[in-house]
């Protein structure tokens, strides 16, 4: 290595370069800037205007967008250290945050690394290594057996140790091949042949190990923190079992319904973890909680600041980002076991750009409206965007953490239903609802949380709670909606009159010996329950005396009269039926539409306008009716997410059966497989491998062709049908078959 | 709700206001009887013009209704309603036109005409309405057609045609078809005003046949709509009558061929309210077409004005149906000027005739109104008064409640009509924008030297007790009386006392029928009957849009003095 003169042992640490992006970043910047430190941010072609980029005293490119070329190319993040003059790199979490050889790298180039030595991190990544080295430090693991012995009577006698339920399991392979779960001894052996038959003819390998299957099991986690002095404590354990794809969305801390007795345990374990692997800084040991036996056992430990650190600091009231700066200046830790405190509960909400309905899959797009919850001691929202920011395909979805600590757990639950409903993001679906239904759900407020919880309430889950009836509900706020718009409107208009001509704009607009009245098309974009989106004629009537009469022009609903006062920005007073609420309106253009949000109470809807016809197309050829340009014909597939294109399964006018794989997307971390919808013929399929694809937008069709199709080539007239004219003529067009004959 | 703006209190601004000259006193006796009594009966009227209103705004009636709307038309106030700017107002004007004229009711005249604002830019809209007869022009429909041109023209508004008519009502062609201010009066002054840079603008949105082809092809710019809006001079029957060609209306005169093919229209347009769309668009692209010299041509207009201290309501209950009860006319002033300020010209001199100045919606005025019989003294200040608003370009409202001029030997000897005279003289010659609103009685010359009809007022409006003839039935039943008894003397036939009073009775009847609002406004001798509460708002919006073109300047003829 480099012999380095950067190296500055027992001098502490002044400007900080933080290796990441998003929210991590700002966090880690904030404290740095508290103590005084300086802080470097660094910055991908996407980011260029990002809010980490401003929170930081000084900035660097580190290249194009995706992440391997920029915030995991090490060298150009040493670089970066170099040019700035920075002694120390704090990884964040994701990216290089548990790489063995940045950590090396780092301190090789004469960087403190803010995080665990390399050794450690090297330790821990490797699976089995570390279920090795846990085993043999007396940490709990899952009882198994991963022996190359195979015989079936020790399996047998092996699984009977283990006890039931058992899980068989290939050494080799994944996707649930072979798999099999034993509920008793009985079953075993035939169970145990069937997988190793299976193994063998999947994998070509039919080795197989057991593992004692954990039927509910719950994810509690243990925020380690160590000092170079050898010192480690446990900060105690969070509850991270609410989790969808294999991701956690609400987290908590202390976990629910454990003893004190089961919380120095684990803590024990943890901390003896930690030692085996001589670690220091901010770390946390994940175990698996079997709930029917109270029985604990590790998985793995993550060797960084995580996601939800968060929730530890507010119980324990410690920065640990500050203590991560402390521990690599070589302090010792500011307190010892029984010094530390645990203070209330406390929650964390990640709020993600995703698509809930569409199994959670991640969205993109640009943050129209952004207004998260107001802040305090006890709410808080950690953040990497602004409003007008992009959420892109490159990085994760995550738009904000919303902290939020109570004195006990109900407390804080209260605390955090209250926040996510005034959590105010428009442009992008998230999954705000969704974690508004979770927090309000009875067995979550009871605190039964495991790791299949939303599989277990799904149905209670993806439909909603909170407004009984959902398209009602959506009806009244489309009142609000059209009442609001109205008195934003004439605000406007009385401030700046068009043409000077205020006498025209008076509230309420004049009428000779009548009222005047407007009509308001709003299409209701259902988030609440699966009866799709809706269109709400309203009829607004200007009343003598400001207020609106509303109309929807159901006759099972009578008029209601709404008078508003505008607070100012978002912020209507509105009063109906003798009672009055505040709401916020969020209105933006995106896709020719004007989309309105209105939030009100708990409740959140989503409208979308027509934007002025004035910019509709004018081409007679390309005459669309009004209302049914958004819409796609039947049989169209659309991209379910934005995302790149890996494979192309099949190719145009080919026969396809229902379900049949078509086109490979990736995004994210996760592939997404885009089936044929129908059996049937593909058409319009254009895109192809390593192609780019944006959400919503139409990837093929699949036309169902009842006739027979014979390809003839005709000369001068373009068909001959005896099928049923016109409409199929259109469809044969689309198929784009030159000269075709067609017969019934 | 005290957070809802609350309109002014009267009370409180009246105590926390410091002393002003030209403040308006509250005279009116609210616990009067004569108060209460005008209320009752102005309410009863006014629920009267209500209930006609309501017939008029139901168009054609239900059927013809749901017929347009399976077209996918809208009605012509909803056109218009699409066409202005969102939470803006319009001026409709002679809703009752057509009211008890023909036969068969005949709704609004059949054609919607106002004015309102698009995209900041004031414009005449004249509609038809296709429930009412299809939309075809009766005499009566072509001279509100007429007025609001006549309108446009004289206040430079661009006009909005939305066309949707199957032209001349054929029964009625003799009084619709030859004369000079008949249909082809309309094609005429679309010319006209073309010429003058007035837009001329149609929308075809339905049919738009023979004479009525005329109206797109006069205009500067036309749209039409697919499927509904067809033009020609002749619609299929006739074609094949005269030719034996067979054609559909679409491809005779549909949009595709005339966007596309004749170029008689400029825009296609996919549906109606694509329509309506490019409509505003273009009102948006007319930059200043039209608005040669000053864009308005008052100045020193207050944005930041008071409204006035009393209840306008309150004008329900001031106006007498009796005609016969004074009533002083600065009660009505109070109620439409703002902050009740009014700063008084000559109060002491010519004291049956106020005038005076102040502002309607920030926009200066100066006001003319009877307190009673025009004498000598009134006639002139009436006269001096409107030399003095003409130099300073401000437009003028007349309140009329006249009964006339003073007759008699004396009156006559002081030269009544030579005063007489100068005032109407001022009043013909004013170029500045003068409103009429008809608050009581309008009889004989006082008609006249108050800007009647007959003297281009830019627009003339009537409360719904007012009424309007040459002299009052009773007058003219005992003028006619003698007549007739000094011609039965001479031919020496015996006159009862009660063959004389069933004599005057009918001329009493007939007049009191002839003279009343619906009579005039049912004839277009007036711009519309306006609720007495709505008399503020509707000359404010008048006035701004009168004063849409650039100042004159005012050239008398002879005074006779």
């Amino acid at each position: 290595p480099v012999q380095n003169n950067r190296s500055n042992t027992g001098k502490r640490i002044e400007k900080i370069l933080v290796a990441n992006r998003g929210e991590i970043a700002c966090r880690i910047m904030r404290t740095a800037k508290r103590l005084g430190l300086r802080t470097v941010a660094v910055y991908s072609d996407a980011d260029s205007h990002s809010l980490h980029v401003k929170s930081a005293d000084e900035s660097v490119r580190i290249g194009p967008p995706p992440a391997r070329s920029s915030y995991l190319n090490a060298s150009s993040i040493i670089e970066a250290a170099i040019r700035t003059g920075a002694q120390a790199i704090h990884p964040g979490y994701g990216f290089l945050s548990e790489s063995a050889e940045f950590a090396q790298l780092c301190e090789d180039e004469g960087f403190t690394f803010i995080g665990p030595p390399a050794s450690a991190i090297r330790d821990m990544g490797d699976k089995s290594a570390s279920k090795r080295i846990m085993g043999a430090a007396g940490v709990p693991l899952v009882p198994g057996y991963h022996g190359h012995e195979q015989d079936v009577d020790l399996m047998k006698s092996e699984a009977d140790k283990i006890g039931y339920p058992i899980l068989i399991k290939p050494t080799h392979g994944g996707g649930g091949k072979g798999m099999r779960i034993v509920q008793g001894p009985g079953e075993f052996v035939d169970s145990f042949l069937g997988a190793q038959r299976e193994a063998a003819a999947s994998f070509g390998v039919d080795t197989i190990l057991l593992e004692k299957y954990i039927t509910r099991p719950r994810h509690i986690e243990v925020q380690v923190f160590g000092d170079k002095h050898g010192n480690i404590l446990h900060l105690y354990e969070r509850d991270c079992s609410v989790q969808r794809r294999h991701q956690k969305i609400i987290e908590e801390a202390p976990a629910p319904n454990v003893s004190n007795d089961f919380r120095s345990h684990v803590g024990q374990a943890a901390v003896s973890a930690a030692k085996a692997v001589g670690y220091h800084s901010a770390g946390t040991v994940e175990f698996i909680v079997d709930t029917s036996s109270g029985q604990f056992y590790f998985m793995e430990m993550n060797t960084r600041l995580q996601v939800e650190h968060p929730v530890t600091e507010m119980i324990i009231g410690q920065d640990l980002v500050e203590w991560q700066i402390n521990v690599a200046n070589g302090e010792p830790l500011p307190m010892s076991q029984s010094q530390l405190p645990l203070s209330g509960h406390a929650f964390e909400a990640r709020i993600y750009a995703e698509n809930v309905p569409k199994g959670f899959l991640p969205a993109t797009g640009v943050l129209h409206h952004y207004n998260p919850v107001p802040t305090s001691s006890t709410v808080r929202v950690e953040t990497g965007v602004e409003e007008g920011d992009t959420v892109s395909m490159h990085y994760d979805p995550m738009i904000a953490k919303l902290v939020v600590w109570g004195e006990n757990r109900s407390a804080a639950l209260v605390k955090l239903k209250d926040s996510l409903s005034k959590f105010q993001v428009g442009g992008l679906p998230t999954n705000i609802n969704f974690l508004s239904r979770l927090a309000n759900h009875q067995a979550f407020q009871a605190g039964e949380v495991e790791t299949h919880f939303i599989e277990h309430f799904r149905d209670d889950l993806f439909s909603d709670q909170v407004a009984a009836q959902p398209y009602n509900a959506a009806k009244l706020s489309a009142s609000m909606v059209a009442a609001c718009i109205c008195e934003k409107g004439h605000r406007a208009l009385k401030e700046r009159p068009p043409g000077g001509l205020s006498v025209w704009y008076a509230h309420p607009p004049f009428r000779v010996h009548h009222c005047a009245r407007r009509t308001m098309e709003l299409e209701w974009v259902n988030e609440y329950d699966n009866i799709g989106s809706k269109l709400l004629t309203l009829s607004i009537t200007y009343q003598p005396d400001g207020s609106y009469l509303i109309e929807t022009g159901e006759s099972s609903s009578p008029g209601l009269e709404v008078k508003v006062a505008h607070l100012g920005d978002h912020d209507f007073r509105v009063q109906t039926d003798g009672a009055s609420m505040d709401v916020s309106l969020a209105v933006y253009s995106k896709d020719r539409n004007e989309h309105i949000h209105i939030w009100r109470g708990p409740l959140h809807h989503h409208f979308k306008q027509k934007m002025g016809l004035e910019l509709s197309n004018d081409d007679e050829i390309q005459h669309k009716p009004t209302f049914e340009t958004a819409s796609h014909p039947p049989g169209t597939v659309v991209a379910p997410m934005a995302g790149l294109v890996v494979k192309v399964l099949v190719k145009n006018g080919m026969k396809v059966e229902e379900g049949q794989p078509i086109v490979v997307l990736e995004a994210m971390k996760m592939e997404h497989v885009v089936k044929a919808p129908t059996a049937g013929f593909i058409h319009g399929l254009h895109v192809a491998a390593g192609q780019q694809v944006s959400d919503s937008s139409v990837l093929f069709y699949v036309k169902c062709i009842p006739w027979l199709v014979v390809s003839v080539s005709v000369v001068g007239a373009e068909f001959l049908l005896l099928a049923d004219t016109a409409l199929k003529v259109r469809e044969m067009r689309d198929l784009a078959v030159p000269n075709l004959f067609v017969v019934s | 709700f005290s957070w809802l703006q609350n309109p002014i209190n009267p009370l409180l601004l009246q105590t926390r206001r410091p002393f002003c000259l030209g403040v308006l006193p509250d005279s009116l006796d609210r616990s009067s009887d004569s108060f209460a009594q005008n209320s009752k009966a102005m309410d009863q009227i006014v629920s009267d013009l209500q209930s006609h209103i309501q017939k008029v705004m139901a168009g054609g009636g239900p059927e013809a209704v749901k017929r347009n709307k399976s077209r996918n038309k809208l009605l012509p106030r909803e056109r218009i309603d699409h066409l202005i700017d969102p939470g803006s107002s319009f001026l409709e004007l002679s809703q009752l036109a057509g009211h008890e004229l023909y036969d068969e009711p005949l709704p609004s005249a059949g054609i919607i005409t106002g004015i309102g604002s698009v995209h900041g830019r004031l414009c005449m809209f004249v509609a038809n309405d296709p429930t009412v007869k299809g939309g075809t022009y009766y005499p009566i429909t072509v001279k509100k057609h007429l007025r609001a041109q006549e309108i446009a023209a004289q206040c430079k508004l661009p006009c909005i045609y939305l066309v949707d008519s199957g032209g001349a009502f054929l029964p009625q062609q003799a009084n619709v078809f030859p004369d000079k201010e008949n249909f082809g009066r309309i094609f005429y002054n679309q010319a006209v005003m073309s010429a003058e840079g007035i837009p001329q603008i149609a929308l075809v949105l339905g049919s738009c046949t023979a004479g009525g082809a005329y109206i797109p092809a006069m205009a500067d710019e036309s749209v039409m709509v697919k499927g509904n809006g067809t033009i020609f001079l002749a619609g299929p029957p006739l074609v094949k009558a005269a030719t034996g060609e067979e054609v559909s209306a679409e491809d005779l005169g549909g949009a595709t061929v005339h966007c596309k093919t004749s170029g008689v229209s400029d825009y296609f347009a996919q549906d109606e309210l694509h329509g309506l769309a490019i409509g505003r668009n273009i009102i948006k692209n007319l930059h200043k077409a039209g608005n040669s010299g000053m864009i308005n041509g008052l100045q020193n207009i207050l944005s930041d004005y008071k409204e006035p201290l009393y209840d306008v309501k309150e004008l329900r209950s001031i106006a007498p149906t009796d005609l016969k009860q004074p009533f002083d006319i600065r009660s009505v002033i109070a109620r439409i000027v703002d902050g009740s300020e009014f700063d008084e010209f000559k109060k002491l001199y010519g004291t049956t005739l106020v005038t005076g100045f102040a502002r309607i919606f920030g926009q200066p005025v100066g006001i003319l109104g009877n307190n009673g019989i025009l004498f000598n003294e009134s006639a002139l200040k009436g006269a001096h008064f409107i030399e003095l608003c003409t130099q300073r370009n401000i437009p003028l409202v007349f309140l009329q409640n006249i009964t006339g001029f003073m007759v008699g030997s004396k009156s006559e000897a002081n030269g009544i009509a030579k005063s007489g005279a100068k005032m109407v003289m001022a009043v013909s010659c004013a170029k500045v924008p003068k409103i009429t609103v008809m608050v009581g009685g309008s009889f004989g010359a006082g008609n006249y030297a108050m800007c009647g009809r007959a003297y281009s007022p830019d627009f003339l409006f009537f409360w719904p007790n007012a009424r309007i003839s040459v002299m009052g039935g009773a007058q003219a039943a005992g003028v006619l009386a003698q007549i007739e008894g000094g011609n039965k003397k001479k031919q020496g036939i015996q006159w009862t006392k009660e063959e004389e009073e069933k004599f005057k009775a009918k001329v009493v009847d007939a007049y009191d029928k002839e003279s009343s609002a619906y009579y005039s406004t049912a004839r277009l001798w007036d711009d519309g009957i306006i609720d007495p509460a709505d008399t503020r708002k509707i000359i404010g919006l008048c006035i701004s849009a009168s004063a849409n073109r650039p100042p004159e300047p005012t050239k008398y003829g002879v005074f006779r003095m």
